[in-house]
């Protein structure tokens, strides 16, 4: 900051800095989405990220090596990573809303994820689909009544239970949670809804969903222009560099990573608006709130529904969108996934939310299995002992470890959640605000800084 | 804070109107099973019927399963109420430390029952891989009482001391940092229980008790005496966790920890042993409970502790949080509920109904339904 424009009450038009006003009108509409500071924080993120799919290309080369199917490997690793990144980042931008910006300890995302996409389902299913049966209505329709049904859920939920502690309020959530799950999973009122009513949940079974709209686009003659770029001739044979089916999944991929990006200009307008500095205010001191005249409990009961809503989309976006989903995508351990992105990347910052999930999605959930992957395809193991018992027996009769590493090897996904639970206890620990917490948001839309101090983030 | 909380929170139109809802409901729900014995059916709308068919022997049988995993819940809500009042969190990682008692228990009491039958390694890890089968093995209270005393033994032994490491590292360097950092760090710590266990026992759901023989017939009322042991041990602890609260000097150190902490602190009792005494006893009955829960039901899964959480943080807030006596009150009625509301529900809804009934009670009755004398 050196021109200290920043003192001006009317702080959000100028571009800031040595930019003189009016030079790329780009950036002055970039400034104004994402404001001043966060110029900072989009470098960080498109750093993290940057480092992310290089490391994830790292592992696939590993892996494989160089042959013709790598490119397809590579975008197969990246659609995956982007994917669940896009899905995670939501659900923890989302989830800040609730946790960081106002102190509501949500540990029901899962069931709120669970009414949007059935909702979502119920109304856009073909009724003549193979599990499940919806009205068939459109798609944008089952979308918006997903998002309504997951805020009026968070509105029966919220307006008793706003009242109760905080620990108190993290049980209610997550008995709502279990109980949701546990009435998708009913085969009973499935068959009695079919019954009555013409839609069914499919209970345990789970439910068609409908199409991927970008689906369509690969019927048309774009798509196949896109399909076509990744067919090269290598030596006079046609090689398909990335299949088609990648390619399809990609596409949406980066639907939802652009959906990712609205969410956090829609969360930040949130926060630097009048409306977000009272949620703020209830996070820090709920009775200054109410001495200065603010009903908090009608903040609460909005902001737990918009965030419903919001982790509603989410989970139509992300679990709605791979053709079929069943009561079992939606147990307490996504929530506490949820959790660990957003406590990674400390609460109360949605920059640090996005890197949180960008962190969990690939340090913790995906790489260990492709670490795993890579020892077991070149250290040529010998075939792992079904049991712990039989692994630790050479270890501790004549010291060989091979078979404990085969068995740790083939058991990956058992040590990727001790590896998350340790993960989680050591930040609440030592780093309870997260890799991004310690930066103390102002809720002033002015900019309060000094002059001369230099634009830093820290 | 507290007062602007009160103001909120004790509206007596609306305490008056959910006790009238619970006496309208449970009255109805009287009478329908009344109706039911006498095998009177109504029919009303949507194809449901007032009344309908239910024997008195089927109740009965209900009522003791309800009874049975009542006691489970209850024994082991007893260590979940006192760590919450104790240490002042919710620990989510107490189902786990059932998983932990439920496994180790069981290792050492089939390595006692099928010494020779197998390698020590396939009994100590509960019967992972292949092997004899549980009936080959043969633990049950008939066949290997010894056993089936040490496992319990073990259990509660080996669950202290996993309860006292995790207390020394994760929950002691953040004695004061309140309920919610607590909590997720006891997320953390469930975690990494629950899939060291799976890791070290594998994810299988095996057999492990032999039930051959445990059947029988007393006083003409066919018994099970796994069932049996475990209302019998489940009883002689919670009576003995009575007369150590009430009894002893630990007791009312713990009682008074419980009421005011700095209160406690500055009358000279030593804070950081009651709070040791507390992992010990909370954990000595998980790991307890959780060994009879596998006695129960016959079977073993790294996860069975994380399904009973929820249920038992039912109990104990049903009951009271605090109070061990609302713990095992608690306990029993959702166990009963649990149960019982087979007859109304259909299979699929009744962990459902339980659920519903500890959101109700949080929300309107938060200091329990038993409350008013806070014991212990």
């Amino acid at each position: 900051m050196t021109d200290g424009s920043g003192s001006e009450p009317q702080g959000g038009e100028q571009s800031p800095g040595a930019e003189p006003p009016g030079d790329g009108s780009v950036r002055a509409v970039f400034d104004d989405m994402f404001g001043r500071i966060e110029r900072s924080d989009v470098l960080i993120v498109a750093t993290a990220m940057v480092a992310v799919y290089t490391l994830f290309t790292i592992f696939v080369l590993l892996r494989l090596g160089i042959t013709t199917g790598t490119p397809n490997a590579i975008a197969s690793a990246w659609r995956e990573l982007t994917f669940l990144f896009a899905a995670y980042a939501m659900l923890a931008l989302a989830l800040n809303l609730h946790w960081g910006y106002t102190g509501l300890f949500n540990i029901g995302v899962a069931g709120f994820m669970a009414v949007g996409v059935y909702t979502m389902a119920l109304l856009s299913t073909p009724a003549d689909a193979i599990s499940g049966q919806g009205l068939g209505l459109p798609l944008p329709i089952g979308v918006i009544g997903g998002m309504i049904a997951a805020a009026l859920v968070g509105l029966v939920a919220a307006v008793p239970a706003l009242r109760v502690r905080a620990d108190y309020f993290a049980i209610v959530t997550l008995g709502l949670s279990e109980i949701i799950r546990l009435t998708l999973n009913s085969r009973t009122l499935s068959e009695w809804t079919l019954e009555r009513f013409g839609f069914a949940t499919g209970g345990g079974s789970g439910i068609d969903l409908p199409d991927r709209p970008t689906d369509a686009l690969f019927d048309t003659a774009v798509g196949e222009a896109l399909i076509e770029l990744f067919v090269v001739e290598i030596g006079g044979e046609e090689v398909t560099l990335v299949a088609a089916s990648v390619l399809r999944r990609f596409t949406w991929a980066v639907v939802m990573l652009a959906i990712t990006v609205g969410f956090y200009w829609l969360l930040r307008r949130i926060g630097f608006s009048p409306f977000g500095r009272v949620l703020k205010s209830i996070r820090e001191d709920e009775l200054v709130a109410q001495s200065l005249g603010k009903d908090t409990r009608i903040f609460k009961i909005k902001v737990f529904m918009l965030g419903c809503a919001l982790m509603g989309l989410a989970g139509i976006l992300w679990q709605g969108s791979q053709g079929f989903v069943s009561p079992d995508s939606f147990r307490p351990i996504v929530t506490f996934y949820v959790f660990v992105a957003v406590i990674i990347g400390g609460s109360g910052s949605n920059t640090g939310s996005v890197i949180g999930a960008l962190f969990f999605v690939s340090l913790l959930f995906l790489a260990p299995r492709r670490v795993g992957g890579i020892v077991d395809a070149r250290l040529d193991l010998l075939d792992a002992p079904g049991t712990f018992a039989g692994a630790v027996d050479p270890l501790i009769t004549v010291f060989n470890a091979e078979p404990m590493l085969a068995y740790a090897i083939d058991n990956i996904s058992a040590l990727q959640f001790i590896l998350l639970g340790v993960v989680l206890i050591l930040i609440v620990q030592y780093r309870p605000d997260g890799v991004m917490g310690h930066r103390t948001e102002t809720a002033a839309a002015a900019d309060l800084d000094r002059p001369n101090r230099g634009e830093s983030d820290e | 804070m507290g007062i602007v909380e009160r103001t909120l929170s004790s509206r007596p139109s609306t305490d008056t109107l959910v006790v009238g809802f619970v006496a309208v409901v449970g009255t109805v729900l009287l009478f329908d099973l009344l109706a039911r014995f006498a095998a009177i059916e109504i029919p009303l709308f949507w194809g449901m019927t007032f009344g309908g068919r239910t024997t008195f022997v089927g109740f009965a049988g209900l009522l003791w399963s309800g009874i049975v995993v009542g006691l489970i819940f209850g024994l082991a809500g007893i260590g979940l109420s006192m760590t919450y009042s104790i240490l002042n969190f919710a620990n989510f990682s107490h189902g786990d430390l059932l998983t932990t008692g439920a496994f180790t228990g069981w290792g050492a009491a089939l390595l006692v029952a099928g010494w020779g039958l197998a390698d020590a390694g396939y009994l100590l890890t509960v019967r992972a891989g292949s092997g004899p089968g549980p009936t080959e093995i043969g633990a049950s209270v008939v066949s290997a009482p010894v056993a089936v005393l040490i496992g319990a033994l073990v259990a509660a032994l080996l669950t202290i001391a996993a309860a006292l490491v995790i207390d020394r590292t994760v929950y002691k360097p953040m004695r004061d940092r309140g309920g919610i950092p607590l909590l997720i760090a006891s997320i953390g710590v469930a975690l990494i229980l629950r899939y060291v266990i799976q890791f070290v026992y594998g994810s299988r759901n095996r057999g492990v008790t032999s039930t051959e023989g445990v059947r029988r017939d007393v006083l003409g009322v066919s018994i099970n005496l796994h069932d049996l042991s475990l209302v019998i041990v489940a009883v002689a602890l919670m009576l003995a966790m009575h007369l150590l609260l009430q009894r002893t000097k630990l007791g009312k150190a713990m009682r008074a920890m419980a009421d005011n902490k700095d209160l406690a602190l500055v009358t000279g009792i030593p804070t950081e042993r009651v709070v040791q005494a507390t992992w010990i006893l909370g954990a000595g009955l998980a790991g307890v409970s959780g060994y009879l829960y596998v006695l129960e039901r016959g079977t073993a899964e790294f996860n069975i502790g994380w399904f009973l959480l929820l249920f038992i943080f039912a109990a104990v807030i049903l009951g009271g949080i605090g109070s061990i006596y609302g713990a095992i009150a608690g306990g029993l009625v959702i166990g009963l509920v649990h149960e019982v509301s087979l007859i109304w529900l259909p299979s699929d809804f009744n962990a459902a109904a339980a659920f519903a009934i500890m959101i109700l009670v949080l929300l309107y009755r938060p200091e329990g339904i038993f409350a008013g004398v806070s014991t212990a």
